[in-house]
């Protein structure tokens, strides 16, 4: 096995891998920014290097830097996480070029499902049920290219992902300046501002399925998960099994996603993402990483994804077989972000100043930031990833909003009320939502007022009097106040 | 700073006979305590009520801030005395919150031989006063009382530390600008009538308080004039006529109403700053000093295991760890407060002694608290020891601590004897506060030793004659002697007689010591002057 795994990423998801190679026995190497410096995956990891300066092409993104811990602090092997350099194709061929192990599929896999248009063209000819759209690279006749799909339509980058570089258009009228508007997004985000045009369905649900398959050909799908709870494009709660689709359908879409595995030669741990809509599904994109939602398949199927990547990596066998995996009760997770729902999700960095995590039967967490920490504009705002299992959905859903009531993070804003809400949406319990979902039922939404006195009472512990604010400000330590009606010997 | 690590193993069996032993000891406290705070016999507190009176205890919880501690002193005075008739010796004395500022408060109960002083009493109120003093807290005196017991006047009346005291004190102390609150609830006779008198401002309960130089049974004695007690020296008479007393109350609940008052209009001074910082629980069970403390005071332990579990996040900064081994002192914080701590880990040696008067120094340039942890046999003795000069060294201890002007406050952890006692701030030297746990010993020297030197005496006596001791003769001379020691160094001996502010479950120390802490900040910490060290 491994002797060491240098880990190319941060937060919650490096400290997920760094457990999982705790567990196996290998030595861990965490890198850093400098304002990352007291992280907690910097405290985890069994060395840390730090690579540079907080912007992210400068450390995160930066091959040189990155192979330069790797080498520095002899690795064996590079996890890449999810975000920065997982899809990253040159990326993952450096690392082999370099002499070390890359764990995620071949470079030309990555290359090959980054690029949506080339991707879509290999399902079509596979035989794998994909969305009516562009045929590649967009030329000619956009306008009319556009018309023979039909409105509305989405305009989305070639390389994208995440929800950057999308958008939705309705009308002719919209096309251009949506194209411009894409374009300019997937440069920035992307460095490449291919863009393709397609079909916009106008409820789907987006369910996905993960799968795993080794060096030598064996492939297997560990079922769905239902992600349709989005804002802005972007997932914030996920669950599985999905509710939305029966056995048959289950069954499908997993031989379908083998299908489209096997296509792209496909090794390590993947996901395949499908739109479904009246019991058509349709091939979106395949995620050549670990997905951030990959929890709740572990919760459910029972098997360790992050620890069958770094064996299959390895070059060991996929010993489980189609059979062996079963689905069992249902998993939910919740991501906590730092972002203000009643303004748009706008990231709302700050200092942590005191952290309570939920705990119980069925309660994970996955976490990447510790008390004191600042939380800052440079990363993304995930803060930690909110994981319940229970033998059913409904079950699950009262754990979800019980373990976020017990959730605590003070010192900024979260979604974390937010979250609560949906778990008590009629719509959301009863499954009925596609992932216009947010936008359909929080259109506005704001944290409910909280009467000042009730706040201050309830940031005081005890009976709010005049009183006890005077105490609390002189001497805010006193044993006095801490300890109310103490007497001797009781 | 560094934690403490800890060697201790809970399930070795040591720790299992020592749980069970101090569990024991702690639940023999604890019933004591609960026995005296009942105060007299059930018959006497009834009539008490049924005259509307609130007891004593009672009258200091709604006095007190709502849900806040109240921190009392020697509880167990006069037990085992005066035929174990006067609990608490009568009074109730601690230290609680008014307005959110500390007080001292200082309550008869009448419930005991009428709230009348004995030797016990008197010495128990002064001891207050004192306290009062020494951290400027203010004194609410709620008075019922009938003075004197007059069947042992010759040891409560005449002399410097009896009655008269009280009144020098309140002298003294409103000079200082310590007020003085008196709420007469009960009768205020004779002597008694000045604890009103000589207050700031007193507060008088109507049909229930009353105050005169003498009684109707005395008046009608001396002059044949016949009056009833309410026209004497009721709350009429006094808030109308007299004005020996300023406000009139209903009753006992509306005084206490008054009481408050009055305290949330005193000028209050800001306290002393420490550099408090957030209070940590410590990183050890608490729970775990039972299994640590010995049974026998005589047998040795490691007392940073002690300090792990009192101080804060069990962080201890230790002084001169290599030297002077027998003595442990560092720094280290309880419940935010910032403290130096000086505790025994054997037999104090000459230099025990020095780096003790280093630290002690060290902590009054710096102003902070000291706390004594005592657990010793004394100073080392022999040839060697006197010849290096241990008498001289132990002399700057006792001079470091004489003169220290940082509070103190000592807590007998185990054994307290000799003039270890001394150096470790025993009661002579002034601590703010003095508490013991329930398996200390206090004597002059061990028991055993006791007897041992009285029996060589005697046998030195006897040679003299050209005769001997048989074992059973040298039995007999220490025997009592033995037995002299074990009783007069038992722990509720000596709080009986207030040799101490109280016995204390080792597990409230901690809170014991915050709260002691917070209230002597009510005073400045002043600089300290040294006498002469010998060197």
């Amino acid at each position: 096995m491994f002797k060491k795994i240098l880990i190319a990423n941060r937060g919650e998801i490096a400290c997920r891998i760094i457990k999982a190679c705790q567990e196996m026995k290998i030595k861990t190497v965490a890198i850093y920014s400098d304002i990352d410096s007291e992280s907690p995956h910097v405290m985890m990891a069994d060395e840390s290097v730090e690579i540079g300066p907080a912007n992210p092409s400068e450390s995160y993104l930066n091959f040189d830097k990155v192979i330069g811990a790797a080498k520095e602090t002899n690795s064996d092997a590079i996890h890449p996480g999810y975000g920065f350099l997982s899809e990253n194709g040159e990326f993952a061929k450096f690392v082999a070029d370099s002499g070390l192990i890359f764990i995620g599929p071949d470079p030309d896999t990555i290359r090959l499902m980054g690029d949506k248009a080339e991707s879509k063209k290999m399902m079509i000819d596979a035989g794998v049920p994909t969305i009516p759209g562009s045929d590649g690279e967009l030329s000619g006749n956009i306008d009319a290219i556009a018309r023979g799909i039909g409105y509305p339509l989405m305009v989305k980058a070639a390389a994208g992902g995440g929800g950057k570089g999308m958008r939705v258009v309705s009308s002719p009228d919209d096309l251009e300046s949506a194209l411009e508007a894409a374009k300019n997004e997937a440069r920035n985000s992307f460095g490449n501002d291919t863009i393709i045009l397609e079909k916009f369905l106008e409820n789907p649900r987006h369910i996905e399925v993960q799968i795993l398959g080794d060096n030598f050909g064996n492939i297997i799908h560990l079922y769905e998960r239902e992600c349709s709870i989005q804002r802005r494009h972007q997932k914030i709660i996920e669950e599985s099994p999905s509710p939305a689709i029966n056995n048959k359908i289950r069954k499908m879409m997993g031989d379908a996603a083998i299908k489209a595995a096997r296509v792209a030669n496909y090794k390590n741990a993947g996901t395949v993402e499908f739109l479904y809509q009246n019991g058509e599904f349709y091939f979106l994109e395949m995620n050549t990483r670990l997905q951030v939602e990959h929890g709740v398949t572990e919760m459910v199927c029972g098997i360790d994804i992050v620890k069958w990547q770094i064996k299959i990596a390895y070059g060991m066998n996929l010993t489980l077989s189609q059979k062996d995996v079963k689905q069992r009760g249902h998993s939910i997770e919740c991501r906590i972000y730092a972002e203000d729902p009643s303004r748009n999700f706008l990231p709302t960095p700050g200092i942590v100043h005191k952290m309570i995590l939920p705990e119980g039967p069925g309660v994970r967490n996955d976490v990447g930031i510790s008390e004191g920490q600042e939380v800052t504009s440079a990363y993304d705002p995930l803060l930690a990833k909110l994981v319940v299992w229970d033998s059913d959905r409904n079950s699950a859903i009262d754990r979800m909003d019980n373990a976020l009531s017990n959730f605590v993070i003070l010192g900024l804003i979260t979604n974390q009320p937010f979250l609560r809400d949906i778990m008590q949406n009629k719509s959301f319990q009863k499954c009925s939502f596609s992932t216009g979902f947010i936008d359909e039922h929080y259109a506005t939404w704001s944290y409910r007022e909280i009467p000042t006195e009730l706040m201050v009472a309830a940031l005081l512990g005890s009976k709010s009097s005049s009183q006890e604010v005077q105490k609390l400000a002189r001497d805010p330590y006193s044993p006095w106040s801490s300890k109310g009606g103490w007497r001797q010997g009781t | 700073m560094n934690i403490i690590h800890t060697n201790h193993n809970s399930s070795s069996s040591e720790s299992i006979s020592n749980r069970s032993f101090n569990k024991k000891i702690v639940k023999e406290l604890r019933e004591r305590i609960t026995l005296s705070s009942q105060g007299g016999r059930p018959e006497v507190v009834t009539r008490h009520q049924e005259r509307g009176k609130l007891l004593a205890r009672d009258r200091i919880e709604e006095l007190i801030d709502t849900d806040t501690p109240f921190l009392e002193f020697s509880p167990l005075a006069a037990n085992g005395l005066y035929g174990d008739e006067v609990p608490s010796a009568g009074i109730v004395t601690g230290i609680g919150v008014v307005h959110n500022r500390e007080v001292m408060i200082i309550a008869n109960d009448a419930t005991v031989k009428g709230g009348t002083y004995y030797p016990l009493t008197v010495k128990k109120h002064l001891r207050a006063q004192e306290v009062a003093q020494e951290n400027n807290l203010p004194c609410i005196y709620l008075v019922d009382s009938g003075g004197a017991f007059l069947p042992m006047q010759d040891e409560v009346f005449p002399d410097k530390e009896h009655f008269g005291r009280i009144f020098y004190n309140q002298a003294q102390m409103s000079a200082l600008g310590i007020s003085q609150i008196a709420v007469v609830m009960g009768s205020c006779t004779a002597g008694g009538a000045y604890v009103p008198a000589m207050s700031d401002e007193t507060i008088i309960v109507k049909e229930q308080g009353t105050i005169f130089l003498a009684g109707p049974p005395l008046v009608k004695a001396a002059t044949g004039e016949e009056v009833n007690s309410e026209d004497l020296g009721g709350a009429d008479v006094h808030t109308r006529k007299s004005g020996v007393a300023d406000h009139y109350a209903l009753n006992d609940s509306h005084a206490i109403e008054i009481a408050r008052d009055i305290i949330s209009n005193l000028n209050r001074e800001p306290k002393f700053k420490l550099d408090v910082s957030e209070p940590e629980e410590p990183q050890y069970n608490p729970e775990e000093l039972y299994e640590i403390i010995p049974e026998d005071s005589r047998q040795p332990y490691d007392v940073r295991e002690v300090i792990a579990r009192l101080v804060d996040g069990s962080k201890f900064h230790e002084f001169k760890a290599n030297y002077g081994r027998t003595v442990v002192c560092g720094f280290a914080k309880i419940m935010g407060y910032p403290i130096g701590i000086i505790a025994n880990n054997g037999v104090l040696f000459s230099e025990s002694s020095l780096k003790s008067t280093h630290f002690i120094e060290m902590c009054c340039q710096r102003k902070i608290p000291l706390v004594f942890l005592q657990n010793i046999v004394g100073f080392m003795v022999g040839k060697d020891y006197e010849a290096g000069g241990i008498a001289k060294d132990g002399a700057k201890m006792v001079m470091a601590v004489s003169n220290a002007k940082v509070p103190k406050f000592t807590v007998i952890i185990g054994g307290s004897f000799g003039a270890g006692n001394y150096g470790m701030c025993g009661r002579a030297y002034q601590p703010r506060q003095l508490w013991m746990w329930p398996n200390a010993r206090t004597s002059v020297m061990g028991g055993e030793q006791a007897a041992d030197v009285l029996a060589t005496i005697k046998q030195d006596q006897m040679a003299k004659q050209g005769k001997s001791l048989s074992k059973s003769q040298i039995k007999k001379v220490r025997d009592p002697i033995l037995e002299k020691y074990e009783l007069e160094g038992n722990p509720y001996y000596s709080t009986a007689r207030l040799w101490d502010d109280g016995v204390i479950d080792p597990l409230d120390t901690r809170m014991i010591l915050a709260l002691g802490l917070s209230t002597s900040l009510n005073k400045p910490i002043d600089d300290s002057d040294f006498g002469v060290f010998r060197m």
